[in-house]
């Protein structure tokens, strides 16, 4: 074998087959990780209404990429540098008393257009062509080494442990803010340190994914959860299995194919959206057409 | 400086680009869709691509995939806001969908750049997606005079139905009950938006799309309350911002004007914070 990989009928043996490469055993730990995080912290982004905001923190990688180029460090300092950096900034500028929900979408747009301005400039000033472009903006699994897992890993779980420690507060934050606010949780702080968290998250993903399709376990998993059940532990851990799943499945295929795996995981996820969001509509549909059942429409309480 | 050609056709594609961002942007930032205008920018690459993969033109693809997914956007966001507003500080639900869409979109725009590469025979496909989208500083004299045309064309559609997007944006329900065809109106407006972001995208760059689309309209909402004045100065925000970047941009060596250009809008927005 290892020439031209090809799927058998036998699924054990394509299994281990893709299990012997010790570069698919390092994509999958790499991808199942990524898959956790992002999961956790795309959970609350979806409740939280922080859709354009994540989709910014995941253009700072550009600066981020050509801003290490420039100063001559490994591109995923860069990431992680400015997406968390991109956290604190949209957290001080977008929220606050007296700016509506339109104005902060336009601030953080003004933040977007800023970070990928400053990455034009980095670029001009390192007067190279960036390397690894495809890489940066659409992913790769290929060539994961072993001190890059330890670091996702480290990354997985200063980020998890934080969600974990204000978690209740930061789910109070995120259903009810104002109720929150007067019952003295500081909500704009809390607002501050998960933009950071989901800018780590962000980073972390967008090494598997590619800065482009980080909402493919970012968001979909997410919102595909939150839609089929309203309760909060459930549909975290639902998340979780969905985003470990769509990883598993996306890269398996990746490897015996042609076309990039962000493809794969991309379209993966995006099925399970729809499927999910079709089902919703249709059963609401069903039992609004009966008007038998005294339930609201299946839109749960935070879907 | 306007003895270079270059120079004079930046300038005139540039000028109608950020007029139509600038007022456009006004309703973009009145109806809280900066991330769909975003979300357009990104879309217009995979059509291009898919167009180049399929053997058409790739203006075909680029206007049609950005038409095609402003419309599907307006389509979303009727559902999300009949099920009522969002929760969180107000924001509408349909940003997730927006999300899901545009993502699988660009998964679909990997896709088409392997199956590019491979049948047009080596070389990057992202280097040839490159130049279907050019830099201000690279236009040729006709492609300004068609991004002038196309910015001035948004413009006044834009104007022409500014009453009832404005009634329709403001409050629409009463003016769902007046007879506005508020539904129709909001569709139309994602895919004006959509012409906008397709030829800015090509012509200049999605950054200065953006960064137009968002700052001066929202330094525009902080500094005048009147309708009509409001979108007046977001567009001559828009312009500014544009005409000092450039010449910034040509005066400063290694500055890139989208650079110059976004740097002076935002500057613009934190000023109208600070004065308001």
């Amino acid at each position: 074998m290892g020439t031209d990989p090809h799927l058998t009928w036998n699924l054990a043996r394509d299994v281990s087959e893709v299990l012997e490469y010790h570069f698919m055993v390092n994509a999958l730990l790499a991808g199942s990780v990524v898959a956790v995080m992002a999961g956790l912290l795309g959970w609350l982004m979806v409740l939280r209404r922080e859709t354009f905001a994540g989709h910014t923190l995941s253009m700072m990688a550009f600066p981020g990429a050509a801003g290490a180029a420039l100063i001559g460090v490994a591109a995923t300092w860069g990431y992680f540098v400015f997406c968390v950096a991109g956290g604190l900034v949209i957290g001080r500028f977008s929220g606050g008393r007296g700016r509506s929900w339109s104005e902060q979408s336009a601030v953080i747009g003004s933040v977007q257009a800023l970070a990928l301005g400053l990455g034009f400039l980095f670029v001009s000033l390192y007067g190279g062509v960036l390397g690894d472009l495809d890489n940066l903006l659409f992913g790769t699994f290929i060539g994961i080494s072993n001190g890059q897992v330890l670091v996702l890993v480290g990354v997985a779980v200063v980020a998890v442990t934080a969600l974990a420690a204000l978690g209740r507060p930061l789910l109070f934050a995120s259903i009810d803010a104002d109720v929150a606010s007067a019952r003295g949780v500081p909500v704009r702080a809390l607002g501050i340190v998960f933009l950071v968290l989901l800018g780590l998250a962000v980073a972390a993903t967008s090494q598997i994914t590619g800065v482009l399709l980080v909402f493919a376990l970012l968001l979909m998993p997410a919102a595909s959860a939150q839609a089929i059940t309203a309760r909060p532990w459930m549909s975290l851990a639902l998340t979780v299995a969905i985003g470990l799943v769509v990883v598993w499945l996306g890269l398996g295929i990746a490897y015996f194919s042609a076309y990039p795996a962000g493809f794969f995981v991309t379209s993966i996820s995006f099925a399970i959206y729809v499927g999910v969001q079709v089902t919703v509509w249709a059963r609401s549909r069903a039992r609004m057409g009966i008007q038998t059942s005294e339930q609201p429409p299946a839109e749960g309480v935070i879907a | 400086m306007f003895s270079q050609e270059f120079m004079r056709n930046a300038l005139l594609a540039g000028t109608f680009i950020a007029l139509a961002c600038g007022v456009s942007g006004w309703f973009v930032v009145l109806r809280g869709q900066v991330f769909a205008g975003d979300a357009l920018s990104h879309v217009a690459f995979p059509g291009a691509l898919a167009a180049a993969a399929a053997g058409v033109d790739e203006r075909v693809g680029l206007f049609g995939a950005t038409i095609a997914v402003g419309a599907g956007i307006g389509l979303l966001r009727q559902r999300s806001f009949a099920g009522g507003r969002g929760t969180a500080g107000g924001a509408p639900a349909g940003d997730t969908a927006i999300g899901a869409v545009f993502t699988f979109v660009l998964g679909l725009g990997v896709f088409f750049l392997t199956l590019f590469s491979t049948s047009s025979g080596g070389g990057s496909g992202i280097q040839t997606a490159h130049t279907l989208f050019g830099s201000i500083f690279g236009l040729g004299s006709s492609e300004a005079r068609l991004a002038a045309v196309i910015g001035l064309g948004a413009v006044l559609l834009t104007l022409a139905i500014a009453r009832p997007l404005l009634f329709a944006s403001v409050s629409p329900d009463v003016a769902g009950a007046r007879g506005v065809p508020t539904r129709l109106l909001g569709i139309a407006f994602i895919a004006l938006l959509g012409v906008v972001a397709a030829e800015a995208t090509q012509a200049v760059g999605a950054l200065l799309l953006l960064g137009l689309l968002a700052a001066p309209a929202a330094a525009a909402h902080r500094l005048v309350s009147n309708p009509y004045a409001g979108i007046a100065l977001g567009g001559l925000l828009a312009v500014v911002a544009m005409w000092g970047g450039l010449m910034l941009s040509y005066a400063v060596p290694g500055l890139p004007p989208s650079t110059a250009t976004v740097t002076i809008a935002v500057g613009m927005y934190y000023a109208s914070t600070i004065v308001v």
